[in-house]
């Protein structure tokens, strides 16, 4: 087995590898072949593949959304990228009206495949307009897919099949997942879009987490695990199609639902999957699902608002225990306070010094 | 250049069945089988007709709400559109699209749609796509004066500029956005000297000059194609009908008195016309025959759709990310 490889570079190897296979694939975005090439996803790819696959892009997002789309209609795969999902606000037109609806509205005539790949910041200041994490605006839309990564393996494996896919996929992944390393093969495979995905296997109580939030369950779960709590933690991976069927299987044998998300909490995706599974497992369920996700308001910039801002394990945790009718102890405290560590909470590690 | 005699009969015969084809639509949209909203092109026909006239079948076209002249001017299968329009399961959108969603990919038409603006980025993608993949073809996209207001436009002016892509924007000044005078939405300043100052070759005529337009459009195709980079047409005309349905408005009393009725003066079928038999180069016999012959393949194409069968229930989920899903309509 190779050396481990980050985030990062698994989505570097995703895209290398398809543009390899087929020629009809490019990459375009604000800054793809600048040295910081998009956090290192793009590292390399105009050297190998020229300047008339890699391309740089002015600011015009909603053109060049639609300039993707009317390539696609010509046989292209255009992989688009954005450093904020934010800037891919500038660009819903071309999304929802052409990428979304064109093979419905024509009926099947032609296909928009186009990949979309959208970074979710947080910290160091972000603020309101560098951190939304949009996946319920664009699950609602029909004819897009939804996807959200937060292991090297799958950023990999779900990439590939969102490039070989022949509609349109909004790949977003949270900033805070790039660096993580994990085992990635180094032959090409495919992870299935809207598949949710067991990560930890548990029979107390079921998480249902989204991008990073996934992060954040799994050192929940481990914690509790040597308490005796087992939490069995499902990365959703997608927001569309939404796998409400692996959670409702879960929640037969646990009875108790919490669900994380990267998103404000009304009409976000964690109140989608909540109806979901409260519709097809209701008589499953001993308590009402418990959504854990922003609150409605826009992400604060200075560093004890946005602490306190961003759920993280510990206030998971507790609520979790609320839920299980544990009685909090001295022991439990322990346990959650070195769940929190001592910060900075800003920082998606503890030697990050900005300034993405 | 100067078309031959053949050339401007072929133009003369195509803006009419675009005429007639819409003047039919308009007398029979009151019955209510064609359950859609419809744009009129009456009026500006020399234009699609000018232009798709030296466009290759393999060249591309992109339209917008206003798009049975552009479709039928490529070559667009005329039975399809019409049961379209009827929202038949013949159509060429099988029945989801209506009036202003045509497509014939047989003959370049890659699709029109009414959000103002929204296919301009789309020909430009196509037009990098064709330069991508080593093509000659080139890529049209129509539009009117409302889409130059559009940001999408400005920065879809911009990036093929950057890319010197083989396309050609055909703006459609008909002076009027629904109701709203152009005076209203724009200074007074012309439109083309701005794509000129991104890099754009840039061409001013007459848009009810059925010559005129085939001469510009020649020389602007053939730059085109020839890697010169992208070409903005200018071309002034006039729209008779309302902006959507099948009337004419004029008592609304948004547009200046008798401001019609001097465009009218110009219709470029008339105008066409009078100079066929003016100079000779037509018979009042063989005008008379093309009349029929148009007559008839309409009046073909209305019953062709009035008869096909609408799109049926169950055909509800197909080509949708549900299509496998056992979801059926309440």
């Amino acid at each position: 087995m190779r050396a481990e490889l980050t985030f990062a570079e698994a989505v570097k190897e995703a895209i290398d590898y398809c543009m390899s296979q087929d020629d009809s694939v490019f990459a375009i975005g604000e800054g793809v072949p600048d040295p910081k090439a998009i956090f290192g996803t793009t590292l390399g790819l105009r050297e190998k593949y020229g300047p008339d696959r890699v391309l740089d892009m002015p600011l015009s997002e909603n053109a060049l959304t639609g300039v993707c789309v009317g390539s696609a209609l010509s046989g292209m795969r255009p992989i688009l990228m954005h450093q904020r999902a934010d800037f891919a606000f500038l660009s819903m037109d071309q999304i929802i009206n052409n990428a979304a609806k064109w093979h419905y509205m024509f009926n099947g005539q032609a296909n928009t495949p186009l990949v979309i790949r959208m970074v979710v910041g947080r910290g160091w200041g972000q603020g309101p307009q560098h951190s939304n994490s949009p996946q319920a605006l664009f699950a609602h839309i029909p004819g897009l897919k939804v996807i959200m990564p937060t292991n090297p393996k799958d950023a990999k494996g779900m990439l590939i099949s969102a490039i070989e896919d022949d509609g349109p996929v909004i790949c977003i992944e949270h900033r805070w997942t790039h660096h993580i390393k994990g085992d990635v093969p180094e032959e090409p495979y495919r992870e299935p879009l809207g598949k949710a995905r067991i990560m930890r296997e548990g029979k107390d109580i079921t998480i249902a987490s989204f991008s990073y939030m996934t992060i954040e369950a799994i050192s929940l779960a481990d914690a509790f695990k040597k308490e005796g709590i087992n939490i069995e933690v499902i990365d959703m991976r997608s927001a569309s199609p939404l796998d409400h069927d692996t959670v409702v299987e879960s929640v037969r044998k646990t009875g108790h639902l919490a669900i994380l998300d990267t998103s404000w909490t009304t009409c976000g995706i964690s109140a989608e999957l909540s109806a979901r599974v409260s519709e097809k497992g209701f008589k499953y369920l001993k308590k009402p699902p418990l959504r854990i996700a922003l609150p409605d308001i826009p992400t604060p910039t200075s560093p004890p608002l946005s602490e306190t801002f961003y759920p993280t394990a510990d206030v998971v945790g507790r609520k979790i225990l609320e839920m299980l009718s544990i009685q909090r102890s001295e022991d439990w405290e322990k346990v959650l306070s070195e769940l929190r560590g001592n910060g900075p909470f800003d920082v998606p590690y503890l030697n990050f010094k900005g300034p993405f | 250049m100067l078309s031959s005699k053949n050339d401007l009969i072929h133009h003369f015969c195509s803006m009419l069945r675009i005429r007639r084809v819409e003047e039919v639509l308009a007398e029979r949209y009151p019955e209510g089988e064609m359950r859609c909203p419809m744009h009129l092109y009456i009026g500006q026909e020399a234009i699609a007709v000018g232009v798709c006239a030296t466009l290759s079948g393999s060249d591309m076209v992109f339209s917008n709400h206003r798009a049975h002249g552009h479709y039928l001017a490529k070559g667009g299968n005329l039975n399809r559109m019409i049961a379209e329009i009827y929202c038949r399961s013949t159509g060429c959108c099988g029945g989801r699209g209506g009036s202003m969603h045509l497509i014939d990919l047989e003959v370049g038409f890659k699709g029109s749609t009414p959000i103002v603006g929204g296919t301009i980025p789309l020909a430009v993608g196509a037009a990098l796509a064709a330069k991508m993949k080593g093509s000659d073809q080139v890529v049209v996209a129509f539009f009117g004066d409302g889409a130059f207001e559009e940001g999408v436009v400005h920065e879809s002016l911009n990036f093929a500029a950057l890319k010197n892509l083989p396309l050609i924007f055909v703006c459609e000044n008909n002076g009027y956005s629904v109701y709203s005078n152009l005076e209203e939405r724009q200074p007074k300043r012309p439109i083309a000297p701005i794509p000129k100052s991104h890099g754009w070759e840039i061409y001013i005529g007459d848009g009810n000059d059925i010559q005129a337009v085939v001469d510009i459009s020649c020389e602007a195709i053939s730059r085109a194609r020839q890697g010169k980079g992208p070409q903005f047409l200018e071309l002034e005309t006039y729209r008779w009908s309302e902006h959507c349905g099948p009337n004419e408005d004029d008592h609304l009393g948004y547009r200046p008195p008798r401001e019609l009725e001097k465009w009218k003066d110009k219709c470029p079928i008339k105008r066409t016309q009078k100079h066929l038999l003016d100079e000779g180069l037509i018979s009042e016999n063989k005008l008379v025959a093309i009349q029929e012959t148009i007559e008839s393949e309409i009046h073909k194409a209305f019953e062709f759709a009035r008869l096909s069968p609408a799109p049926t229930p169950d055909t509800l989920f197909h080509f949708s990310n549900l299509e496998d899903t056992k979801c059926v309509p309440n």
